[in-house]
């Protein structure tokens, strides 16, 4: 198993293996995840980084050929124990997906829904305050005070973005995951996520996976380095980047393959 | 060099473009011509069924007339004045006794001969009443006015009161019926199959069955239909209850596919943002995927429904195919629809009832056209596009 040296653990997992069927994506992963820490994801595709991201919030339950084997402990307790709820678990590990997804719905309302469904805050002046309170925390308030009444389809891509961020970080959870959030932005806006990213790992765990190396060495503390459903390299993000101790890890990240 | 103009091989590749394009302008077109020339014939024909001729005559109200309603008109009009008119009388004067003693002069309804006559139309009018209809209109006495029987009456015997109020009346509890069960139950089971039924070999035979359901000639629903429903449950025979039942049973297939479609557009990031917030599966559905759902299942529904209006052989089976002049006034009643008054009218051999099967499917087409359009509106107005 790879330690990570600084800081205290949040995630932990365990010789997580999964198949889709009959084809076994991820091999036995061991990782272990600092808390209020950006870990990034990299690796080419279909390597298993994003179905690993996935089973960080169980979003693979809604996949029925999916077979999971091994654990993952969120704070020690394993979150495919069978008493675990996945409402909950969600409400505490949250997620930004690849492409904008805001509901077409005002930009109000898709932050204040997550909040109403899991009883957080009712109407009124209480969910007035944590929407503005999640709007400034992801940065697009100042952008989007005057319109809260707008739908938030109508933003920019990047706006968008920040919504989907704000949205999940009303829920009040510990850990965001997040499946490539700029791939679908321009570089402005990348950089502004990534800034907000910056912000954000003082209050929350962010584990990120990206198809860009510049932005995992950019915004990452810590680096894993995956190949064919195996984890091949973890470590401090310098490390990884400049001393790379696997042969695969340094073809990868020098461009030779990928 | 390049060899920038055309060669023989690009030319025959314009060529065929040209060809099909024609063939395909061709095709349109011809459809075209068909659609015009119904429109032209149905329109030519029925359109003068809205006008129907009406005579001034005097009309006497007293106890002779009361008792042999014949009396209340001068013989010489009592050929050309119509009798279904006429026997309303005694009824009137049991209504309004005031009128009584009083002889008043009154545009009446003429029989559909001297109406086919004054049209120029077919007709089995004697040459004796010929003459008459002749002088009568010399004096202005005779005359085309708006129909208003054909808007406010039954179907009837006599052609010049014959009219599409009960089959009006009919089709609308028809299709209430057919809206309360077939939506409901088309749509949760949409729901279920699309969003929550496991993907098994069960899920996909019944997938298989409901899209085979959509194409099973309409007739066999109302084989069902008389199986079940009057067989079995029994329903009353020729109500508003077993048609409406029997067309929800034709429906539901319609529904279920479009519904599902309309489920399937909704992208699935719609569904993962909810998942991600820890949305429940339940609330996924119902909070964020149905929601934008909506406009097209409305749309598949109403043009499912829209067919089931204009659906006539499983009716006939279940017994609506009938001679119904009164309106129905409850939903197990005997009733008729639009589309079997049509067919009722189209059998007929006196002639004015020619002219009223083309407005009765004029009356039938707008509103078909109409529900359709609406169901147009709907989905320009509410669609959210991705």
């Amino acid at each position: 198993m790879i330690n990570t040296e600084v800081g205290q653990t949040k995630i932990n997992i365990n010789d997580l293996k999964l198949w889709y069927g009959e084809l076994e994506a991820l091999h036995g992963i061991n990782l272990d995840i600092a808390d209020k820490k950006i870990t990034s994801f990299i690796g080419p595709s279909g390597c298993g980084k994003s179905t690993l991201l996935r089973c960080m919030n169980r979003m693979n339950d809604h996949i029925s050929s999916c077979k999971i084997d091994g654990g993952i402990l969120l704070d020690g307790q394993n979150i495919y124990d069978p008493n675990v709820d996945v409402v909950q678990l969600r409400s505490q590990v949250g997620m930004v997906f690849q492409k904008p997804n805001p509901f077409p719905k005002s930009i109000y309302e898709n932050i204040a829904y997550a909040p109403r469904i899991h009883g957080i805050a009712d109407k009124g002046a209480d969910m007035d305050e944590l929407v503005e309170t999640s709007l400034r925390r992801a940065s697009l308030w100042e952008e989007v005070k005057d319109k809260l009444h707008q739908p938030g389809t109508a933003l920019s891509g990047g706006q968008q973005q920040r919504l989907c961020i704000a949205r999940t970080i009303a829920v009040k959870p510990e850990v965001i995951l997040m499946d490539e959030p700029c791939s679908a932005l321009d570089p402005i806006a990348s950089a502004k996520i990534e800034e907000l990213m910056d912000e954000l790992k003082d209050e929350y765990t962010i584990i990120i996976v990206t198809h860009s190396m510049q932005q995992a060495a950019r915004v990452s503390d810590f680096t894993a380095f995956f190949y064919m459903g195996d984890l091949i390299e973890f470590g401090d993000t310098g490390t990884v980047f400049t001393q790379p101790q696997k042969q695969q890890t340094e073809d990868y990240i020098t461009g030779r393959f990928g | 060099m390049n060899n920038i103009t055309a060669t023989k091989r690009t030319k025959r590749r314009y060529l065929s473009e040209r060809l099909f394009k024609g063939s395909a302008i061709f095709a349109l077109s011809l459809a075209a011509s068909f659609l015009i020339f119904f429109f032209y014939t149905m329109i030519s024909q029925g359109l003068s069924a809205f006008s129907q001729a009406e005579i001034l005559v005097d009309v006497h109200y007293n106890e002779s007339s009361k008792k042999s309603y014949k009396k209340a008109i001068a013989k010489e009009h009592r050929s050309i004045v119509s009798r279904g008119w006429t026997r309303t009388l005694p009824l009137y004067m049991e209504a309004h006794p005031e009128v009584m003693g009083t002889t008043t002069s009154e545009w009446v309804t003429a029989t559909a001969d001297v109406d086919q006559y004054l049209k120029g139309k077919p007709n089995r009018l004697k040459s004796k009443d010929k003459r008459k209809v002749d002088a009568l209109q010399k004096e202005g006495k005779i005359k085309l006015a708006f129909n208003t029987n054909f808007f406010t009456r039954g179907d009837s015997k006599m052609a010049e009161l014959a009219g599409i109020k009960s089959a009006v009346i009919g089709s609308i509890y028809v299709l209430i019926v057919t809206i309360l069960i077939a939506l409901p139950i088309g749509v949760m089971t949409a729901v279920y199959l699309e969003e929550f039924a496991p993907d098994n070999r069960t899920t996909q035979m019944i997938e298989v069955n409901i899209n085979n359901l959509a194409a099973i000639p309409s007739i066999l629903f109302g084989l069902l239909g008389l199986a079940i429903f009057i067989n079995f449950f029994g329903v009353p025979r020729s109500s508003a209850l077993v048609g409406g039942l029997t067309l929800a049973l034709m429906t539901l297939p319609v529904i279920i596919i479009t519904t599902r479609a309309a489920l399937r557009a909704v992208p699935h990031s719609i569904r993962e943002a909810a998942y991600g917030l820890g949305a429940s599966k339940w609330q996924a559905v119902f909070h964020h995927v149905l929601p934008l759902a909506l406009p097209g299942i409305l749309t598949g529904s109403i043009i499912g429904l829209a067919q089931a209006m204009g659906e006539t052989a499983p009716l006939l089976i279940v017994g609506m195919m009938a001679y119904i002049p009164d309106s129905p006034g409850s939903f197990t009643e005997a009733a008729t629809v639009l589309p079997a008054q049509i067919f009722t009218w189209a059998g007929e051999s006196i002639r004015a009832y020619e002219e009223r099967t083309a407005a009765a499917i004029l009356v039938l087409l707008s509103i078909l056209l109409s529900m359709n359009s609406l169901a147009i509106w709907l989905r320009k107005r509410f669609e959210t596009r991705w």
